[in-house]
C-alpha cells in the first residue's frame, strides 16, 4: 500500500473536509431512513427531489433574493412538494407490493431529472452559497468557513428534528405510525397524514443538503446522483431503521472515504465509492442490522 | 339512551363472513359483556365497532352513525384495547400513555398520575420500553393507555387472558373505578364468564357469529344451558 506523506495539520484538514462531506450524506441518509422506517420503501427520487429544490433556490436568487431570504421559501416549497408527492403518487399504491412503489420513486427520479433539464437546461451552474470559502484558523488548522457553515447547519437541522420526534405530539405520532399502524389508528393518529409528513420532512432535508452542497460541486440536474449513492451507503451502514444511525453512518462514511482517498495511494478519488461499499459489505457481514440496526427487546 | 347500538351488523375477512347480523346495545355508563366459545366472533364484534374489519349494518354511537375509519372512531371517543393488547413495544411506557391521550389536549399530566395511582408498577417503569414489560404490566399499560383517552366507550378484548388472579382483580378494580369516575361505558369480551358476569350488568352470548342469548347477568347465571356451557357448574 502506498501511503501519502503525513502531517497532523493536513490530517486535521482532511478530517474537517470529511465531516463536511459526511454532514451532507447524513442529511440525505436521514431523509431516506425517515421514509423507509414508515413504509419500507427506499426513495430513489430523494436525490432528484433535492436537486430540484436547489434549482428553485437558484432561480429565486437569480430574481435578486439573498440566500437566506430564499432559504425558508425553498424549505416551504420542498415540504409542500414532498407531502404532495406522497398524497398524489404514493398514496394510491399504498397497498401495492413495495417493489411497485420503489419503481414509482425511480420513475419520479427520471421525471424530475427531465423536468430540470427542460426548465433550467443542462450544464454546470455556479450556485452562490451563504458562506465564504475563505479559511479561518481553528486551533492552528485552516478550515474553510463554508465547511464550518455546512456542518453547523446540518447539526442544527438534526437537533431540531430530534427535538421534534422526541418531544412533540406529532413527532410521537409519526414514530408510532412508523412502528405500528393499526395501534396508531386505534389511538386516533391520522396515519396517512403521518406518512405524508414523513415525505415532507424528507424533502426538506434534501433541500437543505442540496443548497449546502451546490456551492461546492456546481449545480446541475445530476448533482446528487453520486452523493445519493453515498447516502444510501450511509443509511445502510447506520441501519436503515435508525435515524441516529443515518447521521452517525453519514459522518463516519464521509470521514472514512475522505481519509482513504487522501492517504491510501491507490484509492485516490476514483476508487472512493467502491472502497466505501466494500467497507460496508464487510461491516454488514459482521453486523447484519447495521451499526444501529433495531435492537428491540421483546418478550415472546 | 344507549351509547352504542348495533343493528344487524355483518363483518367479513376477505370472502368469509364471520358476523351474521349481530345486534346489541350498550347503555350510558353501563358495563356489558360478550361471551362465547373460541371463534364465535367476539373479537370481530369489537373490531367491527372500531372499524378494523370490513363490516356493514347500522352502528350508532351517541346518536350518530359510526364512521368506518378507525382514527375517526377513536376521535369520537371509542378506545379499543385489542386482543394482544396493541401496545407500542418500541416506545417507552410514558410514550405509550402519551399516545393514549393523542386525541386530547390538556390535563395529560394529571391523567397520567391517575393511571399511576391505579397501577403504581407502571410509574416505576415509566422510561422502560413497553416490549420489555411483563404480560400483566402490558395489560395494565394497555388499559392505562385507553384511560388516557378518557373514552366514552371502552372496548376491551379479554383483559384477563394469561394473567394471575391478583392482577385480574387489580385490573377489574381499576375498570370499575374508571367507570364510576368518568361515566364511561364498557363493552368487554371475556373467556372467563364468571368474572365477566360478576362485573357486567348485562351480557350477550355469541355462537358462530350470531347472538344466541342475551340478558342481565342474573338472568344468564340462572340459565341452565349457559351455566353448563360457559360457567362450568
Ligand atoms: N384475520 C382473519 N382472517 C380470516 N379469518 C379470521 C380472521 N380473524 C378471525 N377470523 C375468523 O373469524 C372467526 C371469528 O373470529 P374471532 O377472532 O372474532 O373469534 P373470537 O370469538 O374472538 O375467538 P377467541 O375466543 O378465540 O378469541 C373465526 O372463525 C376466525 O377463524
Ligand atoms: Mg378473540
Amino acid at each position: 500500500m502506498l501511503l501519502a506523506a503525513f502531517t497532523w495539520t493536513e490530517f486535521a484538514q482532511q478530517l474537517a473536509a470529511g465531516i463536511r462531506e459526511g454532514a451532507i450524506y447524513a442529511g440525505l441518509a436521514l431523509a431516506i431512513v425517515i421514509i423507509y422506517r414508515s413504509t419500507r420503501v427506499i426513495n430513489f427520487a430523494q436525490g432528484e427531489m433535492a436537486t430540484f429544490t436547489t434549482f428553485i433556490a437558484w432561480s429565486l436568487m437569480n430574481q435578486g433574493l439573498s440566500f437566506w431570504a430564499a432559504f425558508p421559501i425553498v424549505l416551504a416549497i420542498a415540504f409542500t412538494g414532498g407531502v404532495a408527492i406522497e398524497r398524489v403518487l404514493i398514496r394510491p399504491v399504498e397497498n401495492a407490493p413495495v417493489l411497485t412503489i420503489v419503481i414509482i420513486t425511480l420513475g419520479l427520479a427520471l421525471l424530475l431529472n427531465g423536468l430540470m433539464s427542460m426548465i433550467w437546461g443542462g450544464g454546470n451552474r455556479q450556485f452562490h452559497g451563504p458562506f465564504s470559502t475563505r479559511t479561518i484558523d481553528v486551533g492552528g488548522v485552516p478550515v474553510s468557513v463554508q465547511d464550518i457553515g455546512i456542518v453547523v447547519v446540518s447539526i442544527l437541522l438534526v437537533v431540531l428534528l430530534g427535538f421534534f420526534f422526541r418531544f412533540t405530539k406529532v413527532g410521537l405520532g409519526m414514530r408510532a405510525a412508523a412502528v405500528n399502524r393499526d395501534s396508531s389508528r386505534l389511538a386516533g393518529v391520522r396515519v396517512g397524514w403521518m406518512l405524508a409528513l414523513g415525505w415532507g420532512i424528507a424533502a426538506v432535508l434534501g433541500a437543505v443538503a442540496g443548497m449546502m452542497i451546490a456551492p461546492v460541486v456546481f449545480l446541475d440536474p445530476n448533482m446528487m446522483q453520486t452523493i445519493l449513492l453515498y447516502a444510501f451507503a450511509a443509511a445502510v451502514l447506520g441501519g436503515l431503521d435508525s435515524p441516529v444511525g443515518a447521521v452517525v453512518g453519514g459522518i463516519l462514511l464521509g470521514v472514512t472515504i475522505t481519509l482513504l482517498g487522501r492517504y491510501v495511494g491507490f484509492i485516490g478519488s476514483t476508487l472512493k465509492l467502491p472502497a466505501a461499499l466494500l467497507l460496508i459489505l464487510v461491516l454488514l457481514l459482521l453486523r447484519p442490522g447495521g451499526l444501529f440496526g433495531r435492537v428491540t427487546v421483546r418478550r415472546v | 339512551m344507549s351509547r352504542l347500538e348495533l343493528r344487524n351488523v355483518e363483518a367479513r375477512y376477505g370472502p368469509v363472513k364471520v358476523l351474521h347480523g349481530v345486534s346489541l346495545t350498550v347503555g350510558d355508563g353501563e358495563l356489558v359483556a360478550v361471551l362465547g366459545a373460541n371463534g364465535a366472533g367476539k373479537t370481530t364484534t369489537l373490531r367491527a365497532i372500531s372499524g378494523t374489519v370490513r363490516r356493514s349494518g347500522d352502528l350508532v354511537f351517541d346518536g350518530k352513525a359510526l364512521s368506518r375509519r378507525t382514527e375517526v372512531t377513536a376521535r369520537a371517543g371509542i378506545a379499543h384495547v385489542p386482543e394482544g393488547r396493541g401496545t407500542f413495544s418500541d416506545l417507552s411506557v410514558w410514550e405509550n400513555l402519551r399516545l393514549g391521550a393523542y386525541t386530547r389536549r390538556g390535563g395529560i399530566k394529571e391523567d397520567a398520575q391517575r393511571v399511576f395511582s391505579f397501577f403504581p408498577r407502571l410509574e416505576a417503569r415509566r422510561n422502560q420500553q413497553a416490549g420489555t414489560l411483563s404480560g400483566g404490566e402490558q395489560q395494565m399499560l394497555a388499559l392505562g393507555r385507553a384511560m388516557m383517552a378518557r373514552p366514552k366507550l371502552l372496548l376491551l378484548d379479554e383483559p384477563s387472558l394469561g394473567l394471575a388472579p391478583i392482577v385480574v382483580t387489580e385490573i377489574f378494580g381499576a375498570l370499575e373505578r374508571m367507570k364510576g369516575e368518568d361515566g364511561m361505558s364498557v363493552l368487554v369480551v371475556e373467556q372467563n364468564a364468571n368474572l365477566a358476569l360478576a362485573h357486567a350488568a348485562r351480557a350477550y352470548v355469541l355462537e358462530v357469529g350470531n347472538v344466541v342469548v342475551d340478558g342481565t347477568s342474573d338472568e344468564l347465571r340462572a340459565n341452565e344451558s349457559i351455566r353448563k356451557s360457559y360457567l362450568g357448574y
